[in-house]
């Protein structure tokens, strides 16, 4: 079970919710996903919505809990207010916590979000940090308050996958009890099924699965991935090694001649 | 027959053009003091099924690849049929790859091919995708026309109605009424669009032109009258307020990297529009009571509204010639509400 500020959690994705082609098929993925845990944004512009029939209520009645997250959010004033607004729409203290630093890698200030992380600790808030791999950073956030560490593998959306394998080793062997959430950048199932081998507890994804030519399908590949990577990881995998060792026995075989 | 529609956007108006064109006695009522003043005011009015399906299902392929035929032929001259040009920035031409997968009915063009059918974006793009066959209309006049063709084969209209328009009288009542059905009609909710509109006699363009971004994809759609609609956003909202700052700078930087020549301009207007949508994004009728719901066109009501308003002009029509009780049942097109089949009672 993955335990997440008190919450037990059997299944280790997490999924976002944007830019699916319909909230119908969003609604399908979450279920193909068996995920437990979506992430939604939030912009001013959704917060002041009340009919009935949007697409928040459709968030709702999928079963699941939400994280909110202060995406495109670049100052700490306007996560910590995000974060806020985010706490009265969906009436949750837990906040996927985003400070954008680089609005071309979209790579977090990580300044900004210990910063913020403080703010909303202190305010009740249990805080989810979009960071990159620095292990430094990790402890500032740790100190900051937060039980739960989100490190990028890449830039959010670039598909490309871990591309610092040993920057997530060392951050996985350094906080060995802390949950830690591979979130943006993972592009392909084989990409999550890597990084939960290195014991990662779960990961969080998005246009992987809302960009796939089917992504209800792709949800459940990525499920699929995620179990077999967490399996693998339990069940102890052999280190690669420079020559071969034949997985036959050849003494004391017969010669024939 | 008499039917009463109420809403004269572009789902009343193609059916009333339906029904009337089978002889049915229509009347239109809106509360607006005019036609096509919600969601069909800010549209772009691309008739381009085959660039929709990079997000939509098939059916809009399906449904949609008539429209350009339709609207010529309702509206003569209204129609211009350049296809689209779809193109991105070389550093994020891996966007495109992902467009021709998703799509159909495009060929791929390289520079000297983008110069020939566009000069102003030449030397700007190595890379388009060209969709020959979709068009473009302009929705704002295509209302306008549309309004006064079908008062001219006697259709009545009642703008600056009342929401509660009398109803006795009629034998059906269908209510076309987009967004302002929110919060009323099960499912269905809004999805904000906002765009704008400037003005430059530096560029020229032909067709629509789709710039592919990660984060900001845009189209631009020329007016004539150096006039060109930019739009437009995708907002899980029904807020129908102005456009937000960070919406007309995202925009604005979008067109700008089309070309500098957007820099320009000038910004004649901003606006926004609330499309109904229901879970699908499919626009579906659904029987209420004794009201008939044609809702949920999303970002394609020009574009569907023709080929749904043509059948359910055919199933109003034919209660009539059943003369029965109730229509016997039909096999329904995927987009009529399976769960809620359609029942027009020939009542009296």
């Amino acid at each position: 079970m993955l335990d997440l500020y008190g919450t037990s959690l059997s299944n280790r994705l997490l999924l976002g919710t944007a830019r699916y082609p319909s909230p119908a098929i969003l609604a399908d993925a979450v279920r193909a996903s068996r995920t437990e845990i979506v992430t939604v944004s939030l912009r001013r512009e959704t917060a002041g919505t009340s009919k009935s029939g949007t697409f928040f209520e459709l968030i709702r009645t999928l079963g699941v809990r939400v994280l909110p997250n202060t995406a495109g959010c670049h100052t700490v004033s306007e996560a910590v207010l995000t974060a806020k607004m985010a706490r009265e729409v969906f009436a949750t203290d837990w906040i996927k916590l985003e400070v954008i630093g680089n609005h071309d890698t979209l790579q977090p200030d990580v300044f900004g979000l210990v910063e913020a992380a403080r703010i909303l600790s202190g305010e009740g808030f249990k805080v989810f940090p979009y960071m990159t791999d620095d292990l430094v950073v990790a402890e500032r956030l740790l100190e900051a308050g937060c039980a739960v560490l989100m490190p990028w593998c890449a830039p959010i959306g670039s598909a490309m996958g871990p591309i610092n394998l040993s920057a997530l080793r060392s951050m996985r062997a350094h906080f060995p009890d802390v949950p830690l959430i591979v979130d943006a950048g993972i592009g392909r199932p084989s990409h999550a099924a890597t990084v939960m081998e290195l014991g990662f507890d779960a990961v969080l994804l998005n246009t992987a699965v809302a960009g796939a030519g089917d992504p209800v399908a792709m949800a459940a590949a990525f499920a699929g991935a995620i179990e077999a990577g967490r399996s693998a990881h339990h069940a102890g995998l052999l280190e690669p090694r420079d020559m071969a060792i034949p997985s036959t026995p050849v003494i004391g075989k017969a010669v024939f001649s | 027959m008499r039917v009463l529609i109420k809403g004269a956007g572009v789902a009343g108006l193609t059916l009333a053009h339906e029904l009337a064109a089978r002889g049915v006695e229509v009347e239109v009522a809106e509360t607006a003091a005019g036609p096509g003043g919600g969601a069909s005011w800010f549209a772009g009015g691309m008739l381009a099924p085959w660039c929709e399906a990079e997000s939509a299902p098939e059916t809009v392929v399906t449904l949609g690849r008539g429209a350009a035929g339709w609207w010529d032929s309702a509206l003569p001259g209204h129609v211009v049929r350049n296809g689209t040009l779809v193109v991105a920035p070389p550093r994020d031409t891996a966007e495109l790859s992902r467009f021709a997968t998703r799509t159909t009915g495009f060929k791929w063009l390289e520079a000297d091919d983008i110069a020939a059918l566009e000069p102003a974006l030449a030397e700007r793009f190595r890379k388009a995708l060209f969709f020959r066959g979709e068009a473009h209309l302009d929705p704002r006049r295509a209302m306008a026309s549309l309004n006064a063709k079908l008062t001219a084969m006697g259709v009545r209209f009642h703008f600056g109605a009342d929401a509660d328009h009398p109803r006795s009288g009629f034998d059906h009542v269908v209510d076309c009424t987009g967004a302002s059905a929110i919060g009323r009609t099960p499912e269905l909710r809004g999805v904000r669009g906002e765009m704008l509109v400037l003005e430059t006699a530096e560029i020229a363009l032909s067709r629509p032109v789709r710039l592919l971004h990660p984060r900001i994809p845009l189209y631009i759609v020329p007016r004539g009258d150096n006039r060109f609609t930019i739009g437009a956003t995708m907002i899980e909202s029904d807020d129908p307020g102005p456009i937000s700052a960070r919406s007309l700078m995202e925009l604005l930087n979008a067109a700008y990297a089309l070309h500098p020549a957007f820099g320009e301009a000038r910004l004649v207007e901003t606006g926004a529009g609330v499309r109904p949508a229901y879970p699908d994004n499919l626009p579906r009728w659904t029987r209420d009571r004794d009201i008939v719901r044609l809702n949920g066109f999303y970002r394609h009501g020009f574009l569907l509204a023709p080929s749904l308003a043509g059948a359910l002009a055919a199933e109003i029509n034919g209660a009539q010639l059943d003369n029965s009780e109730t229509s016997p049942p039909r096999p329904y097109p995927a987009w009529a509400n399976p769960d809620q089949p359609l029942q027009i009672r020939a009542s009296r």
